[in-house]
C-alpha cells in the first residue's frame, strides 16, 4: 500500500489524516497526539497565534516536519478571510490555506456565499485553496470548477462529534469530484473516520475528537488506524448489501 | 521601599531572586525567613502576569484530563494556602481578600451540562468533592445568574484571593524579614567564570550571590536559554459593581470557551480570560474585550450595568506540559522558579517551600518532583 499516496495541491502525502490543533490541554499532549496520528499536514488558526513566537505550535510542527496548513477560522466575511490568508502567506511562506468562513457562532456552519467569494479571489491570487463547506454537492462542484485544490465537506458541525449525518451527500460529492474530498468536522470517534474513507473521501481532517478525548494520544492512534482501515476497505470494494443470507461456502461452485 | 544599588558589583547576598511576581516574592519571603540574606531584583514587582491574574485557587474546578500531576500539585498548594495567608496577614496586617466560598461552574444547555457531568464523574474518580446542582439551586446560590442556566457543579474546596494584595503583602513581609528589593531590570546571568553566578543589571552594575533564583515568568527563557517557557497572552477585564453582586467564583463554558467571574470583597469583579500564542503583543484587542463581555453576559446578564474599570494584558509563563519549572536549572548555583502558567498564585506556597528547601539543602516537598526543570531533556 506504500504506493497509495494522496496527491493534494501537487504534493504527495502518505498519511490521509489531517490534524487540527485546537482544544489540546497542553503542547506536550498535542505533540504526543500528532506523533501518534502519523499526520503529515496540520492546520493552525492564524488569528490566534504569532508566527514569530518561540516554543509555540508552529515550532512543534517544524520539529516534527509536519506541513503547516494555515486556516482562516474566526472569519465571518470573505474580506476577512482573504486578508487572513494573505497575512498567513507572508508570515509562513506558504500559499496553502484552509478557507473557513463561518455563518454564525452558534452552529459554526460555513457561509457558502462568502466562502465561494473568498475562494475565487484566493485562487486568482495564486493560493492553494482548501475550502471548508457544508455537505452540499452543488457547491462542492462549483468550488472545484473555480480552481480549489480540494473540497472539504463537513460530516456534522465543528466540535459536535455527531459523525457523518448525511453519508449520501458525501457520496454524491465524491462521485462528482475532480479534486480530493476531505471530510472536515463532525468526527466523534474512530468509526466515523473509517466511514468517511469507506464513502470514498480521500482524507479526513479532525481536531476535537482527539484533543478533547480523555486520552488524546490513544485516540490519535485509533484515528490513524481507522483512516487506514477505511481507505483499504474502499479500495478493496465492499460486497453488496442483501436482504437475506447467502451461504459463504456454496454447495455448487460457480 | 525601593532601592537602587550603587554602580559596580554588589556582593554578599546568599540568594538573589530575579523577578518579583507572586512566585518570586513568595520564594524570597520564605528564603529570608530561613535566615538567608536575600535580594529581589525587579523594575516593577507584581507588574507582570500577577498583575493580570484573577487569583483563583481552584484546582478542583480546573482539573483537566491528562493533567493529574498538576492537580496533585495544586491540591498540595491549596492545602498550604490557609497557613500561608494567616502568616502573611499576621506579619503585615494586610487583608488578602482570601475567600473560600468555592467555585460554581454552570452550564446553559444540555450539551454543556453533559460536559459538566463528564467532568464531575472524572473529579469523583480522583477523589474530589463536587456537588451536582439544578439550575434553580445554582440561582438560589447566585441570584444574578442567567435563567438559562440549566445546572452546575459546586466545588466547595476551591478558594480565591486578590493577587495584587498578595504581592504588596509579600513585599512588606520580605522587607520586614530583612530582604532587599532592587528596582532594576536584569539583562543577563553569568553562570560561568569568577564570581559566578552573577546577575547583570541594565544600569551597568552587577550583583553576585551564592545562589540565583530565576523567577522572571515568561521572560525567564531570555535569562536561561533553552528553558522551556513561553509567553501565553491573556486579556482580562475588571468591572466595578455593588458589593455582594456575586458571592462565589462563577465559571461556565460559553461557545466552547471557558469564562469566569471572580468577585472581590469591595465589589470588583474580574472577568477572564483570553488565551493566545501571540508572543509579547501587549495590546488589548477589541475582539478580546468583546468576547469576554459577551461570554460573561451569557452567564450573568446584569454585568452590563457595571463600570468597566480596567482592561489588562498579561503573559502567563507557559510550559509544554503546563507544570512549573522549579529547582536546579543547569548552571551551578542557578535555580528556576517559573512556568506556572495560569496557576502562579495558587502554586506560590508550594513553590516557595520547594525553592527555600533547594536553597538550604533541606528535604524538598514530594510534589515538587513533578517540576524538575530538566524533565524535558531526559
Amino acid at each position: 500500500m506504500t504506493d497509495d499516496v494522496l496527491v493534494l495541491g501537487g504534493e504527495k502525502f502518505t498519511s490521509r489524516l489531517i490534524m487540527g490543533t485546537g482544544g489540546a490541554p497542553s503542547l506536550e499532549v498535542l505533540d504526543q497526539a500528532l506523533e501518534a496520528s502519523g499526520t503529515e499536514l496540520t492546520t493552525v488558526a492564524m488569528r490566534r497565534l504569532d508566527p514569530e513566537s518561540r516554543g509555540s505550535v508552529l515550532e512543534l510542527l517544524r520539529v516534527r516536519g509536519i506541513k503547516v496548513l494555515p486556516n482562516t477560522a474566526g472569519c465571518f466575511t470573505a474580506g476577512e478571510a482573504v486578508l487572513t490568508a494573505r497575512l498567513a502567506r507572508e508570515a509562513l511562506e506558504t500559499d496553502w490555506v484552509k478557507l473557513e468562513v463561518i455563518a454564525d457562532e452558534r452552529t459554526l456552519l460555513p457561509d457558502p456565499i462568502e466562502t465561494f467569494d473568498a475562494a475565487e479571489r484566493l485562487v486568482a491570487d495564486g493560493f492553494t485553496v482548501l475550502p471548508y463547506i457544508g455537505d452540499d454537492p452543488a457547491l462542492a462542484r462549483r468550488l472545484q470548477d473555480a480552481g480549489c485544490a480540494a473540497v472539504m465537506p463537513l460530516g456534522a458541525p465543528i466540535g459536535s462529534g455527531l459523525g457523518i449525518r448525511n453519508p449520501h451527500s458525501i457520496e454524491l460529492i465524491v462521485e462528482a469530484a475532480t479534486v480530493p474530498v476531505i471530510l472536515d468536522a463532525g468526527i466523534g470517534t474512530a468509526s466515523d473516520a473509517a466511514l468517511a474513507m469507506e464513502l470514498g473521501c480521500d482524507a479526513v481532517l479532525l481536531a476535537s475528537a482527539v484533543t478533547r478525548a480523555h486520552r488524546p494520544g490513544l485516540m490519535a492512534a485509533a484515528m490513524r488506524q481507522a483512516v487506514t482501515a477505511g481507505r483499504l476497505a474502499r479500495l478493496a470494494g465492499r460486497i453488496p448489501r442483501r436482504r437475506y443470507a447467502e451461504a459463504s461456502s456454496p454447495a455448487r461452485a460457480s | 521601599m525601593s532601592r537602587t544599588p550603587p554602580s559596580g558589583v554588589q556582593s554578599g547576598y546568599d540568594v538573589v531572586i530575579v523577578g518579583g511576581g507572586v512566585a518570586g516574592l513568595a520564594a524570597a519571603w520564605r528564603t529570608a525567613r530561613r535566615g538567608l540574606s536575600a535580594a529581589v531584583i525587579d523594575p516593577s514587582p507584581g507588574g507582570g502576569a500577577t498583575h493580570a491574574s484573577a487569583g483563583m485557587l481552584a484546582p478542583v474546578s480546573e482539573v483537566t484530563y491528562t493533567e493529574e500531576p498538576l492537580l496533585r500539585l495544586g491540591l498540595a498548594s491549596l492545602a498550604a494556602w490557609p497557613a500561608f495567608r494567616a502568616e502573611l496577614e499576621d506579619e503585615t496586617g494586610a487583608d488578602l481578600d482570601y475567600r473560600t466560598e468555592g467555585t460554581l461552574e454552570v452550564a446553559r444547555g444540555a450539551d454543556d451540562m453533559a460536559v459538566l457531568d463528564d467532568l464531575a464523574a472524572f473529579e469523583r474518580t480522583l477523589g474530589l468533592r463536587v456537588e451536582r446542582l439544578t439550575g434553580r439551586e445554582c440561582r438560589s446560590f447566585e441570584p444574578m445568574l442567567s435563567p438559562s442556566v440549566r445546572g452546575g457543579l459546586l466545588a466547595r474546596d476551591d478558594a480565591w484571593v486578590n493577587p495584587r494584595r498578595v504581592v504588596r503583602a509579600l513585599l512588606a513581609a520580605f522587607e520586614k524579614a530583612g530582604g532587599m528589593l532592587v528596582n532594576e531590570r536584569v539583562t543577563g546571568i553569568d553562570a560561568q567564570g569568577p564570581g559566578a553566578p552573577r546577575v547583570r543589571l541594565e544600569s551597568g552594575g552587577a550583583v553576585t550571590a551564592g545562589q540565583v533564583v530565576v523567577a522572571a515568568g515568561s521572560w525567564s527563557a531570555s535569562l536561561l536559554p533553552g528553558l522551556p517557557v513561553r509567553p501565553v497572552k491573556g486579556e482580562i477585564l475588571r468591572l466595578r459593581g455593588p458589593r455582594g453582586f456575586l458571592t462565589r467564583c462563577v465559571r461556565g463554558l460559553v461557545h466552547g470557551s471557558p469564562a469566569y467571574l471572580v468577585p472581590r470583597g469591595d465589589g470588583e469583579i474580574t472577568l477572564g480570560a483570553t488565551t493566545q500564542e501571540m508572543g509579547y503583543d501587549a495590546r488589548v484587542t477589541a475582539g478580546g474585550v468583546y468576547e469576554l463581555l459577551r461570554d460573561a453576559r451569557e452567564l450573568v446578564p446584569g454585568i452590563t450595568e457595571l463600570e468597566l474599570a480596567e482592561t489588562t494584558t498579561g503573559f502567563r509563563p507557559g510550559t509544554p506540559d503546563n507544570l512549573p519549572l522549579i529547582g536546579p536549572a543547569g548552571p551551578p548555583g542557578v535555580l528556576a522558579a517559573t512556568g506556572h502558567g495560569r496557576n502562579g498564585v495558587l502554586l506560590s506556597p508550594v513553590t516557595a517551600d520547594a525553592v527555600a528547601a533547594f536553597l538550604t539543602g533541606d528535604e524538598v516537598p514530594p510534589v515538587a518532583r513533578f517540576c524538575d526543570p530538566g524533565r524535558f531533556s531526559q
